[in-house]
């Protein structure tokens, strides 16, 4: 991969988006984030221009709105005179038991991290082949993997997004498209502060070395922290009848 | 800094709330010792400081300044709120979130040849803490606390406002907030001048010292030559020999002299599990000193070093708060005024060594002038601080301490304690009434206490 990286960054602001940026950001990569929040942009522009030593720029984008896609994306082009990288880290999340109390939240969360999800990576991914490849760089879950009781529906919409993506990558890598999925785990950020954090618990910046990483090698899957990588092995090979059982 | 590019978009979604109650936990300081409440990490200060009763950074205070006050109060932990706001390359004013970490600052700074102007002995501290602490270190004889080079701090106040505070507006507010321990609103931003510095090495000398008096001679001659200095006592050798230790100095070397490369971040390996306590019983920890004192085999010794190990040896183990056991420890530090004269550290430490407690680390430093904040700990004279394995009769050493210390006209640090009484703090510090006077203009209700406060000097409810 060409160095230094014009990468896009939609969820920049907080959590993983924000470490993966700021890493970016201390190496010389240049940036321009999509957001829903404006003081938090300025915020996070502000604080990834005085580690890059030069001006971040930002445009609004949000994932329940997804007529906000293209025109982001336009300004990002601008702003960049052209991107070769896209990262995805945005999503919303709710505990399992606030998706089955509340319906309507459930709607906006399936809306939001698999149908709205696509159809940002095909608004990115037709850019990014129309200049003759590049990296899309999208935030799955280890949720995903296996039908957990904790964490079904949340962990359904990313299951879709991680098979979509999947495909891309079959569909595109001869067109030099390299997707690369991330599967986090349980990752201590703002997302899951009000959660007790489970063993193997990872930090923000650790995830984002390991996807600079993967970034760079163009590695199509890599699991963060790297330990949820067996662990998810074997949980994917569990028989029903134990999935039934534990509360895992 | 301007942003360069915003697409408008017409009525944007409204923000997700991202600060949800977290269910009651046990809160712990680096002392290990914890109370019962809500602690709430959010990356939102803003949002997450309104109604709650404390902040709080990496924990690393070692008693219980950063714990609720009881168990229905909200403590919001400030460390996901990391971000830099801005930074000055001609004037090096640096303006940055409160959670924002000492170790994150170094990793910035100091390969552009920029450095904080005045660290602790720890990066695992925030910049609000730093402040709430007004922390000092090896070079307090040079450059005071760290509150010396704020400039301003934005605050979320308890009656719900946000105020900006500086030596010019609500100085009132800004001075006791320095050094304030929190007590006085939620620190969001902090905005300070950071130093130039010649290269990101150090350069160290150190030689071995023979007793108590040798010390204080070295320490103040050491003044005038080096920003920084500190000794290291073995605080377990007696008689003649009481005081005998390591006089560490240093400053930033000069680029001729500077390796061009910058220091790669030292490894960190952590404290896997809980020491039991008997492991550092007197035995070893004399077997630690002779050993640590006679590795100085040369009376003098000199060298480029790393900035972490000069400034940091003890971030090089994880969790070293374990080696401690279950227990935990206390830290006890004070400092002595220069108007009690040179044998008040021979008398503090006599009580110690007469009592055996038993500690690795006692650390020594001659400070300078008081600063400006109003409970902030340094003042002219010698500060000692010393770890302490907690025991059954840990009380009453920390009890005699005290009234030691009372006697000297000196002070301790709230930063460390865990075990002083209300009447020993109330008679080492004539300026908490003015403190308190302005904790009540800011704060009538009382709102915004913590676990300290409320052990030393709140009205009890």
């Amino acid at each position: 991969m060409k160095r230094p990286l014009h990468a896009v960054i939609l969820g920049g602001t907080s959590g993983m988006g924000r470490a993966v940026a700021r890493a970016l950001a201390q190496r010389g990569d240049r940036i321009f984030l999509l957001g829903i929040d404006e003081p938090e942009l300025d915020k996070s522009a502000a604080d990834l221009s005085v580690r890059a030593k030069s001006p971040v720029g930002w445009a609004l984008c949000d994932l329940l709105r997804p007529e906000t896609f293209a025109p982001a994306l336009d300004a990002a082009h601008a702003a960049l005179g052209g991107f070769d990288t896209v990262i995805v880290t945005a999503a919303l999340f709710a505990t399992q038991d606030d998706l089955e109390r509340d319906r309507k939240l459930a709607e906006r969360l399936l809306t939001a991290d698999f149908t709205n999800t696509v159809l940002f990576c095909e608004e990115a991914k037709e850019r990014l082949l129309t200049r003759g490849g590049g990296t899309l760089c999208v935030f799955s879950s280890v949720a995903g993997e296996r039908g957990r009781k904790p964490i079904g529906l949340y962990g359904a919409a990313k299951a879709g997004l991680t098979r979509y993506l999947e495909a891309l990558d079959h569909r595109h890598h001869g067109a030099g498209l390299r997707v690369v999925t991330v599967k986090p785990g349980f990752v201590k950020t703002a997302m899951t502060a009000h959660l007790p954090p489970p063993p193997f618990a990872g930090e923000a910046d650790d995830v984002a070395t390991l996807v600079v990483g993967a970034i760079d090698l163009g590695l199509p899957v890599v699991y963060a922290p790297l330990a949820w990588g067996p662990i998810m092995t074997v949980i994917r090979n569990l028989p029903r009848f134990v999935m039934r059982r534990v509360g895992f | 800094m301007p942003s360069i590019t915003r697409a408008s978009l017409p009525d944007a979604a409204p923000k997700q709330a991202r600060v949800s109650v977290p269910p009651t936990s046990t809160i712990r300081g680096w002392g290990r010792i914890g109370m019962r409440g809500r602690e709430v990490r959010s990356d939102d200060l803003e949002r997450a400081t309104v109604g709650a009763t404390l902040s709080r950074g990496l924990g690393r205070s070692y008693g219980d300044s950063s714990l609720p006050a009881s168990p229905d109060g909200t403590v919001v932990n400030t460390t996901l709120a990391d971000r830099l706001l801005s930074f000055d390359e001609e004037t090096n004013v640096l303006r940055a979130e409160a959670g924002c970490s000492l170790l994150a600052l170094n990793r910035v700074f100091l390969p552009r040849n920029v450095f904080v102007p005045v660290t602790p002995g720890t990066q695992f501290v925030t910049l609000g803490g730093m402040v709430a602490s007004d922390v000092h270190g090896k070079d307090h004889h040079a450059h005071g606390t760290i509150g010396q080079h704020v400039r301003r701090l934005r605050m979320r106040v308890a009656d719900g406002r946000i105020v900006t505070c500086s030596r010019e507006e609500h100085a009132d507010l800004f001075a006791a907030t320095v050094g304030g321990m929190g007590l006085t609103g939620h620190i969001l931003d902090v905005e300070l001048s950071m130093r130039r510095i010649p290269s990101p090495w150090i350069q160290q000398t150190s030689r071995r010292v023979g007793d108590i008096d040798e010390f204080l001679d070295a320490l103040e001659d050491g003044a005038h030559r080096w920003p920084y200095t500190v000794g290291w006592i073995d605080c377990l050798t007696r008689g003649a020999h009481m005081g005998r230790g390591i006089l560490m100095a240093g400053d930033w070397a000069p680029a001729s002299e500077a390796p061009t490369r910058f220091p790669k971040p030292h490894p960190r390996i952590a404290m896997p599990f809980d020491l039991p306590s008997f492991v550092l019983g007197r035995a070893t920890v004399a077997a630690f000193n002779e050993a640590f004192y006679w590795k100085h085999l040369p009376r003098e010794m000199s060298g480029i070093v790393h900035w972490e190990t000069f400034f940091y040896p003890l971030d090089a183990i994880g969790e070293w708060n374990r080696m401690y056991g279950k227990r935990g420890f206390t830290q006890y530090q004070c400092v002595l005024p220069t108007s009690a004269g040179r044998d008040a550290a021979r008398r503090v430490l006599d009580i110690l060594t007469r009592r055996g407690g038993a500690s690795f680390l006692c650390v020594i430093k001659d400070c300078g002038p008081e600063g400006e904040g109003l409970l902030s700990f340094p003042m002219k004279g010698i500060s000692i601080a010393l770890d302490i394995p907690v025991r059954d009769d840990t009380q009453a050493l920390v009890d005699a301490l005290n009234e030691q210390v009372i006697r000297e006209g000196g002070r301790i640090y709230l930063t460390k304690d865990q075990f002083t009484r209300r009447e020993h703090f109330h008679a080492m510090e004539p300026r908490l009434p003015r403190f308190q006077e302005i904790r009540r203009h800011w704060d009538p209700e009382g709102r915004i206490r913590s676990a300290q406060s409320v052990r030393l000097f709140d009205e009890r409810r």
